[in-house]
């Protein structure tokens, strides 16, 4: 199954301006605490890892728990140096892993 | 919490102020409650925010979440949505560039559970 990951970023912006930037991702965010129809513990399945690289360096990063609500989303600013591409992964349990890339023009 | 806290402080000292923690103080649904974190900081190279911590009281595990930043987030501001498995207080805790810690809390009051409702 791959995870559908929705990205926010002003496609346009000026140089020096702190811009927000959104990130959300598909995903169950399985706590581990419920348990099923049969009695047992559902096993938990969580994306552990997010980070987010503008043109190579990372300028955002976080841990996530199961304390993160399902369909992760995740809210951060950034200034706008130039003009490139910002790239994000998600990673979890299970091996999950999930890449997304989006464009900021920089004037 | 407390000891969540200690794990991430250290033997720091944990003072009030410069962390605004927004968030609902009813909220019907607890299984996505949006959370909102800034800290009032001027975000340069010499002066900024390098982590905020979310820490909870009466969830199964007492961390939310953990993030870096850096000065080129150019303001401390993080945003989510979180679970929650009871009514509680949340802090966040503020980590600066120059060792200090600072903190806010609220406290939340929660009608319909996180985690509670098993699958039937």
């Amino acid at each position: 199954m791959t995870a559908r990951a929705l990205i926010s970023v002003p496609p346009k912006t000026k140089r020096g301006e702190v811009v927000e930037i959104k990130a959300l991702i598909s995903h169950p965010m399985e706590s581990g605490y419920r348990v099923g129809p049969n009695g047992t513990r559902i096993p938990r399945d969580i994306i552990r890892e997010f980070a987010c690289t503008y043109n190579g360096e990372e300028i955002f990063r976080a841990e996530l728990s199961p304390a993160i609500a399902a369909n992760p989303f995740l809210s951060f600013c950034t200034i706008a140096t130039e003009s490139g591409t910002l790239a994000f992964r998600w990673s979890g349990d299970n091996g999950f892993a999930a890449t997304e890339t989006a464009e900021i023009t920089v004037e | 919490m407390q000891e969540a806290i200690r794990a991430i402080i250290g033997e720091a000292e944990l003072r009030q102020g410069k962390v605004a923690l927004d968030i609902p103080s009813l909220v019907e649904n607890g299984n996505a409650v949006p959370l909102s974190v800034s800290v009032d900081s001027p975000m340069s190279p010499a002066d900024h925010v390098k982590a905020i911590h979310v820490v909870n009281e009466k969830n199964p595990q007492p961390r939310v979440i953990s993030v870096a930043l850096g000065p080129r987030a150019g303001r401390a501001r993080l945003a989510t949505r979180i679970k929650l498995a009871d009514s509680q207080k949340i802090v966040a805790v503020a980590e600066m560039s120059d060792g200090s810690f600072w903190s806010a809390s609220a406290d939340v009051i929660v009608t319909l559970a996180a985690c509670v409702e098993d699958l039937q």
